[in-house]
């Protein structure tokens, strides 16, 4: 497989639950700690497959999937949105931004793997 | 360990963290220091505690964080106001968080009616019954399944749909979709090319296909609208069992959609189920055993801090101090062979010392923590004192970075603890007597740390009324502490209080209390090669200083030889070494004495008497004094045979594999390979002083 | 619990046997973590008699029994011949100083009677079994009582 996810999440259970099941996976992991950090790394670590939390510190998650979208080499790349609350207003709040799907949060990390093959495949 | 264990552990570390922070960020509300992000950091905490505790099934404290959390959102949204009093109820509730976080963790018990009395408040501030239909909703990500009626229709599915523009922006692709689709049963796929434009007017992002999917009868309507899910209902064109129209679907069809749309929400309220998060948890330990370690080093390199094992770490102290100790024992035996008169020896020798000595120091410093996570539990503590006494109290903490040996940190949180208690029970006055007294009724203490000549110094200072010497000493000499007639200093007054046996609380306080006087206290912090004291100006408050190692792994002492033995005295009881002359020595009784020591007398203590090693003391004149000190009976003079020298010694415990001994603090590994006793000073001096008069060690302090 | 009960089931146990103060005695070998030879102890100061003190075993402090006082028997001076039985005891590790060891029996649990029901404190506290082996009387020690116990904390 070999797919390279980037993890955006300030709690540091997220980042070690989603690395656990991600790279149970098969997957390559990379972890950025919030919103701002995850557009720095991003470059870096190349993800085919982002996953991030909405509500964190410095960058929100909402502003984060915008930048990801603004920039050109990324526009394309599967988003998923990991946050405890979705209701319609968040998720068009979310969609509007430019991700992909959601899921929500405590998660199955073999759903959480299916969602991430699904919208990678 | 197992790898979901060990998240949880890194979740409660992570909750104490946040739990930490929280109260950090109320207490500058309530100060009036913070601003809309303060608001903000305190909701992130909650909700990160909220989302971590889902993920372990604690459901308790789901349930309480979501209450907590809907009250923060209405607060950062600016729909509900931050006033004093909403704070209080904030700070009480973060209480509870913690208190439930703790009994997750096996720790403590909760009071179930205090945790609903909260919710209540909590629920109150945002408008009762709104917090009641809290969206537990979206709890789960699991399929749902819905059965449509009992009399479901045996037509086939006839599903259109098509993608924008934007969706294939947002990274959806319709082979996904079809993909899917395909999953829940054999269909039949159509693609309807009819929109699109001629190659020249073509927007080479644009979307102009749609397609026409035919599904199997049993095909719950539930399962295709979660194919969607993430793509949106409004890519679907319509949706109809065969029969229908699709262009303009029946009415009976789009009724259908509606109620469905409601079943789907009632069966996302149900609340997740424990044992299908159970389930998911052993799915996940399971996962996790795959190529881990590509992910933790990709994590290493995204910040300029590791986390390692603190096992790892305590390991390599405990290798760094074999390393210290082998280094010793070679240094010895080198000179014992004695080829030490080559300079190139000596010299590599010393650079092997400096080297090791610079490598236990790093060491050291890795394992050193910020005192803030002792200090961090305190407010709250403050709080529920002044709150049972009825005094107005505010804690001003600082130094909270002050680090410290991660041994030591363990082991301040009681002493800490018990000198605040004390500082607002019995230093600070009612706040009647505060206004009576001009102050203002709101009394401070101050707790504070920071580094002293290699040690670190916590003071605890409030601003009451001060010690009452005038009583403190007739307490002393009511109790047969101290002798009527004895002329004391203020200072010699004041920490009276540390003398076994002595309580100023008429009535021992539930507080204060458990029995638990300042000598328990001191003893505690003594016991650490602490020291504590008191200094008190009246009427204008108290201040505690202790000061303590700033690690219990090391320890500098003072080599001495006495009856056959070798033992190390701590460096920081030692005042000063002497050989005393005759005429210095003072017999008193059949074995007591004392020497005069600038003026006064101080007892003299064999410590291979006291040791047990002989039973008559050396002649003091053949032998070297310590002069040490102990803050329980002031000063003594240690006889001993002779000093070897000082050393950086590593603190070996005796209770490990057998139990605490009298008079002996720790055990150390010298250079010859053989163990040498640490003494114990303050218990040294304490025994030696129950055969002698309380008024003669004042005396002789 | 680490000690074998000698009184239920049939196992094959393998024990390491020592002399001292001229009887045998015997422990399960699973609580030995090594033998080593003698080395002069650091007395501990208002300790029992058969505290001899400590020693430092590769970096552990550990401390040593002179097992012929703590049973009652008649003791000798450590010699060179004299060696330390390193045993795990409820999660302690001690050292137990005996003459010498003299080899390691393997038994049947069957083949391990109960003590003589004696007054004998020693006995009553100290011994779990005895097996003949030979013509000797092999003593298995009950290890758990060997240390003194645990002070009150001071408060």
């Amino acid at each position: 497989m070999g797919l390279k996810v980037l993890t955006v999440d300030d709690s540091r259970v997220m980042r070690e639950m989603l690395l656990m099941a991600l790279t149970g996976a098969g997957f390559e992991v990379v972890q950025a700690e919030d919103g701002q950090h995850g557009l720095e790394v991003l470059p870096g670590a190349a993800p085919d497959v982002i996953i991030t939390d909405i509500n964190m510190p410095r960058m929100d998650g909402f502003g984060f999937i915008e930048g990801v979208r603004r920039t050109e080499r990324y526009r394309g790349t599967p988003i998923l949105v990991l946050s405890t609350e979705f209701d319609a207003a968040k998720k068009t709040r979310a969609r509007e931004a430019g991700a992909t799907g959601w899921i929500v949060k405590p998660f199955d990390a073999e759903k959480l793997v299916a969602a991430v093959n699904r919208v990678a495949a | 360990m197992d790898p979901m264990e060990s998240i949880k552990a890194t979740f409660f570390q992570e909750c104490d963290e946040l739990l930490g922070d929280m109260e950090q960020s109320l207490l500058a509300l309530e100060a009036g220091e913070g601003d809309s992000d303060t608001i903000n950091a305190v909701f992130r905490a909650v909700h990160s505690v909220k989302g971590g505790a889902g993920a372990f099934g604690f459901e308790k404290l789901v349930g309480f964080a979501h209450v907590f959390e809907t009250t923060l959102d209405a607060m950062r949204s600016g729909t509900l106001d931050v006033t004093p009093d909403g704070l209080k109820v904030l700070l009480r509730a973060s209480d509870v968080l913690n208190d439930l976080v703790q009994n997750a963790k096996g720790q403590g018990a909760v009071d179930e009616s205090r945790v609903a009395t909260l919710k209540e408040e909590l629920e109150a501030m945002v408008g009762g019954g709104e917090a009641d239909d809290a969206p537990e909703e979206d709890w789960g990500f699991k399929p749902i399944t819905l059965e449509i009626g009992a009399a479901a229709p045996t037509s086939e599915w006839t599903l259109r749909f098509k993608l924008t523009a934007k969706m294939f922006a947002n990274g959806h692709e319709a082979h996904l979709l079809l993909n899917e689709l395909a999953r829940l049963g054999p269909n039949e796929v159509c693609l309807d090319a009819s929109e699109l434009p001629d190659f020249e007017t073509i927007d080479p992002e644009g979307a102009y296909f749609s397609w026409t999917v035919k599904l199997p009868a049993e095909t719950a309507e539930a399962d295709i609208r979660d194919v969607f899910d993430f793509v949106g209902d409004e890519s679907i064109i319509s949706l109809a069992r065969e029969g229908g129209e699709l262009e303009a679907p029946a009415p009976p069809a789009s009724a259908e959609i509606i109620d469905v749309q409601a079943l789907i929400r009632q069966a996302k309220a149900a609340t997740p189920d424990a044992s299908e998060l159970k389930l998911a948890a052993e799915g996940a330990k399971e996962a996790a055993t795959g190529n881990k370690d590509s992910g933790v080093e990709r994590a290493a390199q995204a910040g300029a801090t590791i986390r390692v094992d603190l096992d790892r770490v305590d390991n390599l102290i405990n290798l760094v101090g074999e390393l210290v100790i082998n280094q010793a024992m070679l240094a010895q035996s080198v000179e014992d062979s004695g080829i030490t008169r080559s300079p190139n020896v000596v010299n590599r020798l010393q650079e092997f010392e400096h080297l090791t000595r610079e490598i236990q120091d790093c060491v050291m410093a890795i394992r050193a923590q910020p005192v803030k996570s002792v200090f961090q539990r305190m407010p709250r503590l403050v709080r529920e004192i002044a709150a049972s006494t009825g005094k107005q109290v505010r804690l001003v903490t600082d130094g909270e970075a002050t680090e410290v040996d991660k041994t030591v940190i363990e082991r301040i949180s009681d002493p800490i603890t018990h000198m605040l208690r004390n500082a607002v029970d019995h230093g600070l006055e009612s706040t009647e007597e505060r206004i009576a007294a001009g102050k203002p009724a709101e009394g401070v203490v101050r707790l504070a740390a920071f580094h002293r000549s290699g040690r670190i110094v916590i003071e605890v200072s409030d601003d009451g009324k001060g010690i009452n010497r005038k009583r403190v000493k007739e307490i002393a000499v009511n109790k047969g502490l101290i002798a009527p007639e004895v002329d004391l200093s203020d200072d010699e007054v004041d920490n009276l209080i540390f003398l076994p046996g002595f309580s100023t609380a008429t009535v021992v306080s539930n507080i204060s209390g458990r029995g638990v006087g300042m000598d328990v206290v001191k003893r505690s912090i003594q016991a650490l090669g602490g020291r504590i004291a008191i200094s008190s100006i009246p009427g204008k408050g108290s201040t505690f200083t202790m000061s303590l190692p700033l690690t219990l792994a090391v320890l500098d002492g003072m080599v001495v030889m006495g009856g056959d033995q070798t033992f190390v005295a701590p460096l920081t009881a030692i005042v000063e070494t002497l050989k005393p002359k005759q005429g210095d020595i003072r017999n008193l009784g059949p074995k007591g004495a004392v020497i005069a020591v600038r003026g006064g007398y101080v007892p003299l203590i064999d410590v291979g008497v006291a040791l047990g090693w002989r039973t008559h003391a050396i002649d003091p004149t053949q032998g070297v004094i310590l002069l040490v000190e102990s803050e329980i009976g002031g000063r003594a003079a240690l006889l001993v045979d002779a000093i070897q020298g000082q050393r950086q010694v590593v603190i070996k415990s005796l209770e490990a594999n057998y139990q605490k001994v009298d008079a002996v603090a720790a055990a150390t590994i010298l250079g010859d390979g053989r163990v040498a006793l640490i003494l114990d000073i303050d218990e040294i001096i304490a025994s030696k002083l129950r055969d002698v008069q309380p008024a003669r060690m004042l005396e002789a302090s | 619990m680490n000690e074998p009960n000698a009184h239920i089931q049939d196992q094959e146990m393998e024990l390491v046997s020592f002399r001292v103060g001229e009887q045998d005695f015997c422990v399960d070998v699973k609580c030995v973590r090594e033998i080593r030879g003698w080395t002069q102890a650091t007395p501990l100061p208002h300790s029992p008699d058969y505290v001899c003190g400590v020693i430092n075993l590769r970096g552990t402090v550990l401390p040593i029994v002179e097992l012929a006082t703590r049973l009652g028997l008649t003791s000798s001076p450590p010699s060179a011949r004299s060696v330390i039985i390193v045993v795990q005891i409820s999660g302690r590790v001690v050292g137990l100083l005996v003459d010498e060891v003299s080899e390691i029996l393997v038994s049947s649990s069957k083949a391990i009677q109960p003590p003589p029901d004696m007054a004998c404190f020693a006995v009553k506290t100290f011994i779990n079994g005895i097996l003949s082996v030979e013509d000797r009387m092999i003593s298995l020690l009950i290890l758990d009582e060997l240390l003194p116990k645990l002070q009150e904390e001071a408060a």
